[in-house]
């Protein structure tokens, strides 16, 4: 194929990309804008497939048989609960293709290669392995293969500090020597090192470091733009990178912490991580019988839901005992934290989900206010967010803007167990006089809530 | 190509990255930043492109495991994407209270 068609066919797509990022900030258009960018990725794709007689043909698209085959059933089926960890796995192997591809150039043309291109050779596999390792830890982290609560051992700062300088120091040292062996070695103590950064960061602080780490494969895949010299790779990684460092700090400040915060805030404070343990201070608990009586006779209720309600599945019999108090005339919204669910408009997709009027959806900023003039509050699976400690100093949360759920008249948890949340402290406000607890799975409580209020 | 072309470049698209998400509202932070996740998917024009030159089998098996990698990465991250932004679509309801545009 003509060179000219093939750069004009990836500047039709570069641009796709960039209405696609446009598309996707704002609801109306995000779905058009992320078909725009699908169809720029496809556009690429295929010119790139025939732009020359490649060798290997045949294998490389037998690869993207294979890897659409993997991928397309896993999105397609993951519980839109658990897509927060799906995400990072996609970042991850995104880093971890784009340290491949460098490695590959550096073996292939790694002499020839100017000063210039060799250090952008060395980024791309310095961040990308670090984004593919920090992005498998994610999602354990996520998945609950492993523990989220930060993971800290003794000296692990120290370590964590020789394992920067030492792949900085291998990055600086390919350069000249361009040999093999370091290259191997870099990737290796870089994978270290994806490791070591994320495992101290903790439970809700997560979805952070996803976003940044999405912002470092983009910069990867930049810098793989600089080594083969080719522009689409370079302003798409560049868009990526862009955006997602200001996403990133978007989602932080939603959060009202610092990212420095959020990244080393485990190893400078890691005295006062809570216990995880279930409490047996006593509580007061109650049964679905009275849910409904206070609820039937409340002139205003919020609801607040967590990620325990989604993992109930039981956004739809929310949504029925809504209904329910609406058509008694009850005034009710739903009060949403930022970062309810596992990252910052997770819970929105979820209540989407389960066809929540939009409207009835108050952010933050909007639902704070109305809590004085509250009588009940139903938080349904949902913990860190309305916990008072956030406004203490040193616990995990602090700083973390929450909602005011204890200047309502009165407050209903909705709860499995007395375990923490995914922060892993204990919630001050389960113990206050005001509170009462109906323990046992989110759906069920809500169903005997919805068949003991419509027997009123 | 020149470095000075692919630095201007790179300059020029940091800005227009900042530039487009600037306004993004909360509730699509997840959705925007899988399809960003997707969009650097397009790796895959790399891993095809050094697969395709790859003359020793080393450089060809991770060629080729770099093209599985980008197209998990490429193709989940805009499945993905959509099935979470089909959950904001039957968004009819205000219908009957929301003033026309």
């Amino acid at each position: 194929m003509n060179q000219t068609w093939v750069l004009l066919a990836y500047l039709v797509a570069a641009v796709l990309f960039i209405l696609a990022l446009k598309g996707l900030s704002s609801p109306k258009t995000a779905r058009t804008g992320n078909l725009l960018g699908a169809g720029g990725a496809a556009l690429a794709v295929v010119v790139t497939l025939f732009a020359e007689s490649w060798d290997n043909l045949g294998l490389i698209i037998g690869g993207i048989v294979v890897g659409s085959a993997v991928a397309v059933p896993m999105a397609r089926r993951v519980a839109m609960t658990s897509m927060p960890q799906l995400v990072a796995l996609f970042n991850g192997v995104g880093g971890g293709a784009a340290a491949l591809v460098a490695i590959v150039e550096f073996l292939a043309t790694g002499q020839q290669e100017s000063t210039g291109a060799l250090s952008a050779t060395v980024f791309t596999v310095l961040v990308g392995s670090v984004s593919f390792s920090g992005s498998v830890i994610t999602f354990m982290k996520l998945q609950e293969l492993m523990t989220s609560r930060p993971v800290v051992f003794p000296g692990m700062k120290y370590v964590a500090v020789l394992a920067a300088v030492g792949a900085v120091g291998l990055a600086v040292a390919v350069v000249p020597t361009t040999t093999t062996a370091l290259v191997i070695a870099l990737c290796l103590v870089s994978l270290l090192l994806g490791v070591l950064f994320v495992l101290p960061v903790g439970g809700a602080d997560v979805p952070i470091v996803i976003s940044l780490l999405n912002a470092f494969t983009g910069l990867t895949v930049a810098a793989s733009g600089f080594v083969l010299e080719n522009t689409l790779l370079l302003v798409a990684g560049t868009l990526v990178g862009a955006s997602g460092t200001l996403l990133t700090r978007l989602m932080a400040s939603a959060m009202g912490r610092p990212i420095s915060n959020i990244l080393f805030g485990a190893f400078s404070g890691g005295s006062t991580l809570g216990g995880g343990e279930a409490s047996d201070r006593p509580v007061r608990s109650l049964s679905p019988t009275d849910v409904a009586y206070q609820l039937g006779y409340a002139n205003k209720v919020v609801i607040v839901p967590g990620y325990g309600l989604a993992v109930a599945q039981a956004q739809g019999t929310l949504r029925e005992l809504v209904d329910l108090l609406n058509s008694k005339g009850i005034e009710v919204m739903y009060g949403i934290h930022p970062v309810a669910g596992r990252m910052p408009g997770h819970m929105n997709v979820l209540l989407a989900e389960a066809s929540v009027p939009y409207e009835q959806l108050k952010e933050m900023d909007e639902v704070n206010p109305e809590f004085s003039s509250t009588d009940v509050v139903l938080v349904v699976g949902a913990n860190d967010v309305v916990n008072p400690a956030a406004r203490l100093p040193g616990t995990p949360i602090s700083g973390m803007p929450i909602l005011n759920v204890d200047q309502a008249s009165s407050i209903v948890f909705l709860k499995r167990s007395m375990r923490p949340g995914f922060a892993g402290i204990e919630n001050e406000l389960l113990f206050d006089p005001k509170t009462q607890l109906l323990f046992g799975d989110a759906k069920d409580s809500l169903t005997k809530v919805v068949t003991a209020l419509k027997a009123q | 190509m020149d470095g000075m072309t692919l630095l201007t470049i790179f300059v020029l698209s940091i800005f227009v990255g900042f530039e487009v998400v600037s306004k993004v509202s909360v509730i699509l932070h997840t959705p925007l930043m899988s399809g960003a996740n997707a969009i650097h998917g397009v790796i895959l024009v790399g891993a095809i492109i050094v697969s395709g030159r790859a003359e020793t089998t080393a450089e060809l098996v991770l060629g080729l495991v770099a093209v599985v990698l980008a197209t998990i990465n490429m193709v989940g991250g805009f499945v993905v994407t959509d099935r979470m932004l089909e959950m904001f679509k039957p968004r009819k309801a205000p219908a009957d209270k929301e003033p026309q545009a």
